[in-house]
């Protein structure tokens, strides 16, 4: 079979799918305001929002890395009972309203939540209403596609790797990071990508944990729901450039990371 | 061909769902008034929409509850809708400029904003100058709101400087923080705080009077039931609409 | 202190149990020889560490290991197939081990590189996996393996995924390679021929139990069980012996052997002995009976006819044979062997 042929009973719904993906940004982009996009841009409240974007949704996969890697790992090779579970705990955020998954936070982190509390009278620290509180709601959000693309990477690796590598004397420690961890590169870096920009488009869950306020918590997205109150042509304009420094980005690392075959 | 077959199965669908729609009315018509109004209004609308169909034995009343703006925005936009009730002007007016209403739109009630406190008022917050303390934790509306604009012109006429934590996207929103206590305080609608039944302390301050939110209310052009979006309005500016607005906090002109 | 490997290795799963017990000496290559599935490749993972014992030990140089977490034990393996990691270049692949057990990088890489050099793949230590042909990939594998300088050192069909003409080519390289080999090796294979020119001694394994084991020559001569018999190509009945006469269990045919012994016995014959014609031979009533064709294949440049009947064997017979004799499944032959082609040997 010659590659790149798609029989034809999968081309029409191909076509609707892209179709269907690609029309609504580019209705974006016909109704931007372009006269005046410049002046637009040139907002420092815009370079503020789209910075901390830039910045949050970094450090958030930053913490997702951190944290999902090993997730991911005890998900795929560990041993314990209620792993199908555990599993399914951990895409709960997936399907949590983003909102209501601001208020869980609040339960858990806010001032009066069980650990923020303890947070507040030790080291004097409250989450809402600060950058950091920005970074855990995207974590928050974001997490769950980097465990499900990095177990599913993790899977697909051959155990008997990680066997032979404690042949030659290698620790578990050894082997996660010389052996498994760089063969499912490729899977941590795609997660990673899929992570990055659920993060950077995260409205809901960042809004109710770590409320709104420009150059501290204001996000793109959030600027951009509070742009559509009064003034929807420039909500255009700021969707547009968070769609442009998204697609640049991932665009750049999927040619120098995920480099198929 | 397949066309022709095609409408005469979706008319004859449309004809067995409009007599099971009849059929679970109890008959006569079947007509369905749809209603756009301010999340505000979604308590007292619901208890008198119940009232309306009552007194309109087969009509249906049908709410769409969510902020001003995006209704006005959906409006304009065309949707399907009879009667529009709005948070503040410049949503009616926005509506009204795109030719959608029917008649003048009429102020059928007024909300104004109150200092709502976290449980247990670990702010200590007694009046609106307690909320330029830096030490309270305040969250606004933000000004492309109306609850955020109404807050800013509030605080303008009292002199009160406030650097809030947060500007938040809607009333809700202030409420859900000074509820679950991240914030000691913000200014919300005095209909929100009836709303949340007890959990928040409202108070009350004089330059509440300078912010005061006009409710407009209009019958819609191309509503499939004028008669009946028109009767709903006077239902809403009855005596019996204004008892339900007043008690869930509104103001009434 | 006893040199080598002195092992009993007790495996169960589920229905399957393997319990072997296997002494070598150091420097001997010994074959771990048996159909899929008779535990070989357990007993392989076994001695690595990456199964655990039910029961029994593994000692080397009688010091025990089988406790040692596998990092720990002075075991190198050589997987099926190879299982090179793949995001390292060949040099980084053989100084993994090194690098492991603690030897610094630099001299870990020298190290690496001399023994790619000694595997005769210098030049390719730049080369990723997937650079490599099979063989150059079985060369690093053995490579790895034996830069951890192991006392122990285990090859899980080394030779199985190379093509046939790689596969006679690495297959003496290895037999080099283990021969300079200090330690023990151990070699699962199921192909007799890997086994014959690599091991010291085969050890045959069916269903988890050794059934025999011997020198290579003594095994080929001796089989002791169907399944070695059909490995080295020979005919293998048991019966009871009684001076040169040897009554077959569950058939009426006796054979006859030249030298007398005594009891149960197996009689081993070659396919090339089994004369195969059309009339009843002349001679003697024993090691003849009528035979039905089962099957005629080509076989080299003799045809080897399957034999039904009071007997199972199989005869080669000349191709000329096949329509002087009409050798068709279903027809009917008289079959002969003599005694001097009969090997009888006490069970």
């Amino acid at each position: 079979m010659t590659r790149g042929r798609v029989p034809w009973p999968l081309v029409i719904p191909a076509a609707l799918g892209l179709a269907f993906l690609v029309l609504p940004p580019a209705g974006l982009v016909l109704r931007a305001p372009w006269s005046t996009l410049g002046a637009r841009l040139a907002e420092p409240q815009v370079l503020a929002a789209l910075r901390l974007s830039l910045v949050t949704a970094t450090l958030a996969t930053g913490l997702c890395l951190l944290l999902g890697v090993p997730l991911a790992w005890a998900l795929a090779r560990g041993g314990f009972r209620g792993r199908n579970l555990v599993r399914a705990l951990v895409t709960v955020p997936l399907v949590l309203p983003p909102v209501v998954g601001g208020v869980a936070l609040l339960t858990v982190l806010g001032r009066n939540g069980i650990v923020g509390r303890w947070l507040e009278a030790a080291f004097g620290v409250t989450l809402p209403f600060s950058t950091a509180g920005v970074v855990l709601a995207e974590a928050f959000v974001a997490m769950p596609f980097l465990v499900i693309s990095v177990e599913g990477a993790l899977r697909g690796v051959d155990p008997r790797y990680e066997e032979a590598a404690a042949t030659l004397g290698a620790s578990r420690w050894t082997i996660f990071r010389r052996v498994t961890l760089p063969m499912v590169a490729p899977g941590v870096a795609a997660g990673a990508i899929l992570c990055w920009a659920r993060a950077l488009g995260e409205f809901g869950a960042t809004i109710t944990f770590a409320g709104n306020f420009p150059g501290r918590t204001q996000t793109m997205p959030l600027a951009v729901y509070l742009a559509l109150e009064t003034d929807p042509q420039a909500a255009i304009v700021l969707s547009l450039v968070l769609l442009a420094v998204c697609t640049a980005i991932l665009a750049l690392l999927r040619d120098r990371w995920v480099s198929g075959p | 061909m397949s066309d022709r077959v095609f409408g005469k199965t979706a008319r004859a669908a449309v004809a067995l769902a409009s007599a099971l729609a009849a059929a679970g009315c109890g008959g006569a018509g079947g007509a369905t008034v749809t209603v756009f109004a301010a999340a505000s209004l979604t308590e007292s609308f619901t208890e008198l929409g119940r009232v309306f169909e009552r007194s309109h034995p087969g009509v249906k009343v049908r709410f769409s509850f969510a902020g001003s703006s995006a209704l006005a925005r959906q409006i304009v936009d065309g949707a399907p809708a009879d009667v529009f009730a709005a948070a503040d002007h410049s949503a009616m007016q926005a509506v009204t400029d795109a030719r959608r209403t029917a008649a003048a739109p009429r102020i059928f009630a007024r909300n104004r904003l109150v200092i709502a406190t976290a449980p247990g008022d670990p702010g200590g917050v007694r009046s609106l100058r307690d909320l330029a303390d830096r030490r309270v934790t305040v969250v606004l509306c933000a000004a492309q709101v109306p609850c955020g604009a109404a807050a800013r012109e509030a605080l303008r006429a009292a002199g009160v400087q406030v650097a809030p934590a947060s500007e938040e996207q809607d009333v809700k929103a202030v409420l859900t923080k000074v509820r679950m206590g991240e914030a000691d305080a913000g200014l919300v609608y005095r209909t929100d705080v009836r709303a949340a039944g007890g959990r928040v302390r409202g108070i009350d301050f004089p330059e509440a009077a300078h912010a005061v939110n006009d409710y407009p209310i209009a019958p819609l052009t191309g509503a499939s039931e004028p008669r009946h979006a028109r009767a709903f309005v006077s239902l809403v500016t009855s005596a019996r609409g204004r008892a339900a607005l007043a008690e869930r906090g509104f103001d009434l002109p | 202190m006893t040199a080598g490997l002195q092992a009993r290795l007790v495996v169960r799963r589920g229905e399957f149990v393997l319990d072997l017990s296997l002494e070598a000496a150091a420097g001997e290559v010994v074959a771990l020889l048996g159909p899929n599935g008779a535990g070989k490749t357990t007993a392989l993972r076994a001695l690595a560490g990456l199964v655990p014992l039910a029961e029994g030990h593994v000692r080397l140089d009688g010091e025990p290991v089988h406790r040692l977490a596998v990092e720990r034990r002075p075991v190198g393996v050589v997987f099926q197939d190879y299982l090179l990691f793949p995001h390292m270049t060949a040099l980084d692949n053989v100084a993994f081990g090194p690098r492991c057990r603690g030897v610094p990088r630099r001299r870990a890489r020298r190290r690496a590189a001399e023994w790619l050099r000694r595997v005769g793949l210098e030049g390719h230590e730049d080369r990723r996996p997937r650079e490599l042909s099979g063989g150059q990939a079985q060369r690093v594998a053995l490579a790895r393996a034996l830069a951890v300088e192991p006392r122990l050192l285990l090859l899980d069909e080394p030779l199985a995924a190379l093509d046939a003409h790689t596969r006679s080519q690495i297959r003496s390289g290895l037999r080099r390679h283990l021969a300079d080999f200090a330690g023990v090796a151990i070699v699962v294979t199921h192909d007799p021929l890997d086994a014959m020119a690599l091991a010291d001694r085969l050890v045959v394994v069916e269903r988890g139990r050794l059934v025999q084991q011997g020198p290579p020559a003594e095994v080929a001569r001796r089989p002791r069980s169907d399944y070695v018999a059909r490995l080295v190509g020979v005919n293998l009945c048991r019966g009871r012996a009684e001076g040169r006469l040897i009554a077959l269990h569950g058939s009426p045919v006796r054979l006859e052997t030249d030298r007398p012994v005594q009891g149960e016995v197996f009689a081993a014959f070659a396919p090339s002995s089994v004369a195969l014609c059309a009339e009843r031979p002349e001679g003697g009533p024993h090691g003849r009976w009528r035979a039905r064709v089962e099957a005629v294949e080509r076989h080299g440049d003799r045809i080897r006819v399957e034999l039904g009947g009071p007997l199972q064997a199989s005869a080669d017979v000349a191709p000329a044979a096949v329509a002087e004799l009409g050798l068709v499944e279903g027809n009917e032959v008289w079959a002969r062997v003599e005694a001097a082609e009969v090997r009888a040997y006490p069970v």
